[in-house]
């Protein structure tokens, strides 16, 4: 998992409460075999106007006109703004897969469900909380000027805007270290190499016919 | 101190690291893969560049989408219709090639739905910690295997480091005495604990089944009621091990041999809760009291004895439980106060993980044989559940028993127990079904399925409708 420190980036509006996970990734694209390759699907029912079927190329589809992200100005965006309760319905690991691999590197909600936001720190993404009016400020400060970038510092915890005043947020420090240290479980785990290979070898003492090949 | 547990020794055994927070490193003895759960698992290992940690540990077969139809079958991967079927088979094959995983492919002899195949081939083995994505490795507790699913993400951790991060469940001990009546099956008595517990009843824990009934039960009848624990609420089913056990591993492929199967035999006999054992929740279930059970509604535990009544909604008191019969009455079809033998049935199958065996087809053929499938029955699919069971149903003449009461011998695979390939029911058809689920839509959107034993499934077949085994036992056999 990419390590995560500071990010500064084009900040893009997704203007509505309790989005789905499948508004973010449509169950057509969950029978795919990969967990990259998501990204020009995101939000598919929103960006395009015609229905998004797996394998199709997303360049020749009609784009939605009205929908923020196919706009110039928000092109290269990894930061999303988005309402409460972001990410419910479906416990599809798909939908962090989906963002990330458009390029999103942060969301900033007052809000997300449950799994949704437990996957996000699967897969490199921070979703920040902070209250509903700040939300609303940066929403607005956004759509006012264009190129409108943040930094997150994520070591200190703070959210610095263009004119440099600094929001600070909170993160559970556990996944802040994750995060910090571009640990997956995976990674976590692996840590613990030695004590998996001493518990190993006893095991191989106590129960050898585990031990042999399958052929 | 208290004894512990089967599913306490099994968990001591394999702890690798106990966590502050309450979760644990479990280690894996095995892991069984398939098509459908494993692609993103292995990309994620490509991404990050890491490799399995101990590829011996890994074995893959092909069963969730897999074509049944045998002329489609032996024309290969290639002409697998449906195109993300067929990548999805083809990247299992070349993920397990590039990483070096022991797979037996769509046609080869060991292949067969997860379940079936693992304890057949010997590669789960009593003792052992399973995983597998998919819910119904808790197959494998019928021989006191710690057996799991696990998700996709899981998959991958699992493979990477093996082992899976996971907490302590409760104990459960659900007790079964006394002798079960003629035509009544281990089917029958998973059924029956459902209806009795619910689907929520074993959440949050290992169930360990015991009593006279699972004592006196076969190995595969053991798997049939292991692997319905999830449709229990518990990711783990279990019995402890006995001489039936041993002799059921026996020879097996990838069974020890010589001085090392001595020695795995010695261990496996501890594989029993110590009798001061201490369960958090215990259910008694006399096991003379069970008869033939039908599913009627959506859910597992929607069911009832073949003998009894489909529930009428005024009869329910509860609001909650009120408005899911009102709810399953209705998209089922069917009036509350009938009786269940009055329940159609246009299709039938006999087949999935849960009763596939060869015992299972062995039931069914006992009732097909010499009989024929009903007129108003478009189609009856048997399945066996791997090569090796087809093999041995064939040495016995079973498929031909079958043909010859109208019913389709069928290449192994899990087929019409998720749809996933063109074993499909239509819109409103009912199906007499030896699967573990009855959910809207799993066998085919629109499909009614009821759950039943395959010996009520082969009756369903040559009646029309569903039926009591026992009455046309009697009926005609000679
Ligand atoms: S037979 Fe059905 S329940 Fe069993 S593994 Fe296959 S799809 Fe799953």
């Amino acid at each position: 998992m990419k390590v995560f420190t500071v990010h500064k980036g084009l900040v893009a509006p997704m203007d509505r409460a309790n989005v789905d996970t499948d508004m973010i990734i449509p169950k057509q694209f969950l029978k795919s075999i990969k967990r990259t390759g998501f990204g020009p699907n995101l939000f598919d029912e929103l960006r395009y106007l015609d229905e998004g079927q797996p394998g199709q190329s997303g360049r020749e589809r009609p784009l939605n006109p009205d929908f923020p992200l196919n706009w110039s100005r928000y092109q290269g965006a990894s930061i999303l703004l988005a309402r409460e309760n972001f990410g419910c319905g479906s416990s599809r690991e798909h939908a962090p897969w989906a963002l990330e691999d458009y390029g999103f590197r942060v969301i900033i909600a007052p809000s997300y469900a449950d799994i949704f936001f437990n996957n996000c720190f699967k897969n490199g993404l921070l979703p920040i909380v902070l209250n509903e009016n700040i939300v609303s400020n940066l929403f607005r400060e956004a759509e006012q000027n264009p190129g409108y970038q943040l930094t997150v510092d994520l070591p200190r915890q703070r959210l610095i805007k263009p004119d440099g005043e600094e929001l600070s947020f909170e993160i559970d420090p556990f996944y802040k270290q994750c995060l910090l240290e571009g640990l997956d479980e995976i990674g976590l785990t692996l840590k613990q190499a030695d004590a998996i290979h001493a518990y190993e070898a006893q095991h191989e003492i106590d129960c050898p016919w585990l031990f042999h090949a399958i052929k | 101190m208290a004894g512990k547990t089967l599913y306490d020794k099994l968990w001591d055994a394999h702890l690798v690291q106990q966590r502050a927070d309450g979760s644990a490193l479990l280690y894996i003895d095995r892991h069984i893969l398939h098509e459908v759960t494993s692609p993103q698992a292995f990309e994620g290992l490509r991404l990050a560049d890491r490799r399995p940690w101990r590829l011996d540990t890994n074995i893959a077969t092909p069963d969730h989408n897999i074509s049944t139809d045998r002329e489609e079958r032996a024309a290969g991967v290639d002409a697998i219709p449906d195109e993300t079927s067929r990548i999805q088979v083809k990247t299992l094959d070349e993920n397990c090639e590039s990483f070096g995983i022991r797979e037996f492919k769509m046609n080869e002899m060991g292949q067969g739905i997860v379940h079936v195949m693992g304890p057949e081939l010997g590669a789960s083995l009593p003792g052992m910690t399973v995983v597998c994505g998919d819910s119904h490795t808790a197959t494998h507790g019928a021989f006191a295997c710690l057996a799991h699913g696990i998700g996709t993400s899981e998959v991958e951790h699992v493979l990477a480091t093996q082992c899976l991060v996971t907490k302590k469940m409760k104990n459960l001990l659900i007790q079964v005495d006394g002798e079960l009546g003629t035509g009544v099956t281990a089917k029958d008595v998973i059924l029956a604990v459902i209806g009795e517990i619910g689907t929520a009843g074993g959440n949050g824990y290992a169930i360990e089944f015991a009593g006279q009934v699972f004592r006196d039960m076969s190995i595969e009848g053991r798997m049939t009621v292991c692997n319905m624990a999830i449709e229990a609420g518990a990711r783990v089913g279990m019995v402890s091990v006995d001489d039936k056990t041993i002799a059921y591993f026996k020879g097996r492929r990838f069974a020890p041999t010589g001085e090392m199967w001595d020695r795995a035999v010695s261990y496996w006999r501890t594989l029993q809760s110590d009798s001061d054992a201490v369960f958090d929740k215990t259910v008694v279930i006399s096991g003379s009291d069970i008869v033939p059970q039908v599913s009627w509604g959506t859910s597992p535990e929607m069911v009832v004895p073949v003998t009894g009544s489909i529930p009428r909604i005024e009869d329910e008191m509860d609001p909650v439980k009120r408005q899911a019969i009102e709810h399953a009455l209705k998209y089922m079809g069917l009036q509350g106060g009938s009786p269940v033998t009055s329940i159609p049935v246009d299709r039938v199958f006999i087949g999935s993980c849960t009763n596939s065996r060869i015992e299972d087809l062995r039931a069914a053929a006992a009732i097909a044989d010499g009989r024929k499938v009903a007129s108003t029955v478009k189609q009856v699919l048997v399945v066996p559940g791997s090569q090796m069971v087809k093999a041995q149903a064939e040495s016995e003449g079973l498929d031909q028993i079958f043909i010859e009461a109208g019913m389709e011998w069928r290449e192994p695979g899990c087929s019409m127990c998720l749809a996933m390939n063109a074993d499909k029911l239509g819109a409103g058809e009912h199906c007499a079904s030896t699967s573990n689920r009855n959910f809207e839509g799993r066998q085919g959107n629109g499909g009614r399925t009821h759950l039943l034993s395959p010996a009520m499934a082969a009756a369903a077949a040559i009646a029309g409708h569903i039926t009591d085994v026992r009455s046309l036992k009697q009926g005609s056999m000679a």
